[in-house]
């Protein structure tokens, strides 16, 4: 019944046996207790579960655990790891991103993702970016606001030494 | 380099949210984030049919599957007099089903696992034999003789009407037609939507069985009601259940009322013994709990030939579904539809409404809305645009010249309200020169020529929001009012309990912002603390813009009353009579000598440390707050669309939103709440429906038929405001969080409408999609 995977969770190592049906947003939920990836549609269509594998943006509600075994999952736990919020989570507080907070670790994740690909986006960029999540409280203005500011953080940030280190933890 | 000082908080500070350091950290904790030792899961087989009898259920297979515990039928609950329960509109409703089922996702059985996986594989090996009976799925039909008959269980019930309602002077309203000049008349369907949270409801029932206390972690907007109500539904001794509301993703109506999965989880860990959990998924969210709306309005409106409104008559139908459990005040059938005159003063007005079962979803929630004043504000809206297609007027125009002016409020409304405060023309002033109207309707009649379709729509709406007063308006019996228990502790820093409940409004920073205005104590100083029954004060909770307008005015007189303790207290210190002390944001001083001074830090201390003789330690207190009258909040949207011939599709090009909610407490925090509202009020206009085939089958049961907005779809809003205090709130606020998904569907339709209103085309019901457009000019010949 069982197989045996692992994961590179967040830099960590982690193996378990889990069923072959067991979808990875359960195995980050369930057995590694990293609560802050949330599940709102079971369809691949709110993005409330998306997490990072191998640098993409991922549903993890559409995604088997045993798919993910070998690779590397970040999830929003890790943004702010040794303690200094990530360029991206201070934009979505500093600009009223975000109001219930259960489509945030998600939406977070999804324009890292962007900000990596396309670090000047457009206004049309993020939208496009962020359209396979959804968010039912801010009518993502503010999520728009806070990519942009996210952005231009995290260029003037690349210009000192400090930036390396936190673009190495995202 | 100037170093910016920052915020203490104070009203009309957008100081950042508290509450965000865990959200952007993933350290919330909603529902679903609570795993307890021991821990069982549930599943819910739900009916596949929308009516059918059932004729025997056969659940050997699914008690046999490794790591089941329980199947939970009706017959089971029928044991424990929990088959049947009430709802909020004094009805009652099926918790498992004995009979039959009533509608397509309606709960008929329960699995109680060690696994959730195994819960449901289970839970879908469960047999039901089913009879299947004709489906109604509109009140016009169930409401037809011969109907098949809904409820038959329950006494008296002979046909498929719920109610009657009616408000206004029925006379005075048939004088002022027999008087009119033209009669405007609009038909008009506000269809069924879903107000689809992001997180869905569930529950973690935990009841320890040696000492019987039921602590229910739920998804709720009001657990100190549902605490009751569950006390009386369950006979479970109201001290021993503690009521925990944690993180919520959001609620907007949909977490108001009880839903059978609660019930039955409770009841299985009572019989368990273990925590059950269940959390809903997508589906059963959308198929099963609060839908809103439904409702089949039709409007008339009498004018003189100058374009004054004289008199209003509107009839309504609501289609309910199967149970009737509005989430309503109780003396209001149709909740406050009867604000139906809007902005306007019309002097004469009638309302008649009559409710239907259907083999439906029951629900009726006010989805981001005070009772029914969204579809209120729709038809009027909607009829106001038609007068004004009819006359050959301009929008805004008739719309000036019906106003309710400045100098009228408070005014008596003829459906029995008494508005506090407004300054309708000034919002809309503000709306139309923010938007550059006049050039745009030049704009539109340059198109216009060319025979390009552009419409500007134009909606001003006022709400009617924050019940009570406790004596017109209750839930269940239980008075809307509302409460908060403030402490400050000897260091200065504060805890500020409520009775209300945020789903992501931001209550830890506003309602802190309300205590720093008032004791002068910073927001970063005070932990407000909401959702737990053991340890907050009762209240009604949050839903129908209710939290600022009485929740918040409970936090400014319970500060008040502190502070008049701390004044007491400040005169000891300095040594002067309490008659010469006087307090300015946080300070005391000896009038006259501003020099002389204690903090409000320094007077937190002394209650504790240093008091007058026979004063009482502690520096807290409670207040129950009963509203004098309700809030109006209001304001004017505007929507600039084009429409293509060729395919029917509309592109929002601008809106621009001018809201008046009275004082802000938080600019920021409101403005993000206009946002939401307007994307949802988007979202209704253009892409929310849940509708039903003939067979009762729901078609809307996940995100891929049920549309909603995404970042691309929805438009950028420009925002405007004007600030008409409330007279009788505390800190004149009015509340904020549904205006704009009350006011802005109106203004998308009516700027559609505005396109297309001179080639014939005078109603186009929601949702406004492509297809209906392209329909319409194609039925006038004016499709490409």
């Amino acid at each position: 019944m069982g197989h045996s995977i692992t994961v590179t969770v967040n830099g960590e190592k982690k193996t378990a046996e889990v069923e072959p049906r067991l979808l990875l947003v359960h195995f980050l939920r369930e057995k590694l207790r990293l609560t802050g990836t949330h599940i709102g549609c079971d369809t691949t269509h709110c993005g409330a579960c998306t997490v990072l594998v191998e640098g993409t943006p991922v549903k993890s509600c559409t995604m088997l655990a045993v798919q993910a075994d070998g690779q590397q999952v970040t999830t929003v736990e890790a943004l702010a790891a040794g303690g200094t919020l990530h360029p991206i989570q201070a934009a979505f507080k500093q600009e009223h991103g975000l109001q219930c907070g259960f489509c945030t670790p998600g939406m977070m994740l999804t324009s890292i993702a962007l900000l990596q690909e396309k670090p000047d986006p457009t206004e049309d960029d993020i939208r496009w970016a962020l359209s396979g999540n959804i968010c039912r409280c801010t009518g993502y203005m503010n999520i728009v606001k806070a990519v942009k500011s996210a952005a231009v953080q995290m260029k003037t940030a690349a210009a000192t030494p400090e930036a390396a280190t936190a673009a190495a933890r995202s | 380099m100037a170093v910016e000082t920052p915020l203490k908080g104070n009203i009309g500070d957008s100081i950042r949210r508290k509450e965000d350091d865990r959200f952007i950290r993933g350290r919330g904790n909603y529902l679903d984030d609570i795993m307890l030792p021991g821990m069982l899961h549930m599943a819910i087989h739900r009916s596949p049919f929308a009516h059918a009898r059932i004729k025997s259920i056969n659940t050997e297979a699914a008690s046999a599957v490794p790591g089941v515990i329980a199947v939970v039928t009706g017959a089971l609950l029928a044991q424990h007099k929990l088959a049947w329960m009430p709802t909020l509109s004094g009805d009652t409703q099926a918790v498992l089903v004995t009979d039959k089922v009533r509608f397509q996702g309606q709960e008929v059985a329960c699995v109680i696992a060690t696994d959730p996986y195994v819960a449901r594989d289970a839970a879908a090996l469960i047999e039901v034999d089913y009879e299947v009976l004709p489906a109604v799925v509109s009140p016009q039909n169930a409401l037809k003789p011969g109907a098949p008959l809904i409820r038959d269980e329950k006494e008296g019930q002979t046909n498929n009407h719920i109610y009657h309602w009616e408000a206004g002077d029925k006379a005075k309203t048939d004088e002022a037609f027999s008087k009119a000049d033209r009669v405007v008349k609009l038909d008009t369907f506000y269809p069924r939507c879903h107000p689809s949270p992001l997180e869905t409801c569930g529950i973690v029932a935990d009841i320890n069985s040696a000492t019987g206390h039921a602590t229910l972690y739920m998804t709720s907007q009001a657990p100190h009601a549902h605490r009751t109500l569950f006390a009386i539904v369950a006979g479970l001794p109201e001290q021993n259940i503690r009521i925990i509301s944690p993180d919520i993703g959001g609620g907007f109506g949909n977490k108001v009322p009880i839903y059978p999965g609660y019930v039955v989880a409770t009841a299985a860990s009572l019989l368990i013994g273990k925590p059950v959990k269940w959390v809903e998924d997508r589906s059963e969210n959308l198929i099963s709990t609060g839908f809103a709306r439904d409702f089949h309005m039709s409007g008339e409106m009498a004018l003189s030939n100058e374009g004054r409104m004289l008199g209003l008559r509107v009839k309504l139908l609501s289609d309910n579904g199967a149970f009737y459990a509005d989430a309503q005040p109780t003396k209001f059938k149709a909740g406050l539809f009867h604000i139906v005159t809007g902005s306007y003063d019309v002097a004469a007005a009638h309302v008649e409404a009559d409710g239907a079962y259907t083999n439906k979803a029951p629900g009726g929630v006010a989805y981001r809305c005070s009772f029914r004043v969204t579809e209120a504000s729709y038809l009027i809206e909607r009829l106001v645009e038609n007068a004004a297609i009819e006359m050959k007027m301009d929008p805004a125009d008739i719309r000036l010249k019906n106003f309710i002016q400045p100098d009228q409020f408070p005014y008596k409304s003829a459906t029995g309200f008494e508005y506090d405060s407004g300054n309708y023309p000034k919002a809309m002033q503000v709306a139309l020169d923010k938007l550059g109207y006049q050039e745009l309707r030049k704009e539109q009649a340059e198109k216009r020529k060319k025979g390009e379709l552009m419409g500007i729509g134009v909606a001003s709406f006022t709400e009617v929001v924050g019940a009570g007063p406790g004596k017109q308006y209750d839930i269940a019996g239980l008075r809307m009012f509302d409460s908060a228990e403030l402490r400050v502790h000897p260091t200065g820093k504060a805890i500020l309990k409520l009775g209300v409940k945020s789903q992501g409004q931001g209550h830890e920073t506003t309602f802190a912002q309300i205590v720093t205005e008032e004791l002068g104590i910073p927001a970063a100083d005070v932990e407000v603390q909401e959702g737990d029954t053991d340890n907050t004060p009762y209240g009604l909770g949050t839903y129908a813009s209710r939290s600022t307008p009485v929740g918040g005015a409970a936090t400014a007189m319970v500060s008040r009353k502190l502070r008049e303790k701390a004044k007491k207290i400040a005169a000891h210190l300095l040594e002067a009579s309490e008659a010469d002390i006087e307090f300015d944001h946080g300070k005391f001083f000896v009038r006259g000598s501003p020099s002389k001074s204690k903090t409000i830090q320094d007077v937190a201390f002394a209650a504790y440390t240093n008091l007058p003789d026979g004063m009482e330690a502690g520096l807290e207190g409670v207040t129950y707050y009963d509203p004098p009258n309700m809030t109006y909040p209001f304001g004017t949207y505007l929507v600039v669309v084009d429409i293509d011939r060729g395919t029917g599709q509309v592109k929002v090009r601008r809106m621009v939103a001018v809201d008046d909610c009275g004082v802000r407490i938080n600019p920021m925090v409101v403005e993000g709440q206009i946002h939401g509202g307007l994307t949802e009020g988007f979202g209704i206009a253009f892409m929310q429906l849940i509708t039903f085939d003939e067979e009762g089958n729901c078609l809307g049961s996940n995100f891929t038929d049920y549309l909603l907005p995404t970042a691309w779809e929805t438009p950028r809003f420009e925002m405007g405001e004007t600030v008409t205090p409330s007279p009788h709130h505390p800190i004149g606020a009015k509340g904020v969080g549904e205006s704009a998904t009350v006011g802005s569907p109106a203004a998308f339709v009516n700027a559609v409408i505005d396109a297309v209103g001179h080639l014939g085309i005078t109603n186009i019901d929601m949702p406004v999609t492509s297809d209906k457009v392209w329909e319409a000019l194609n039925k006038v010949g004016a499709a490409e």
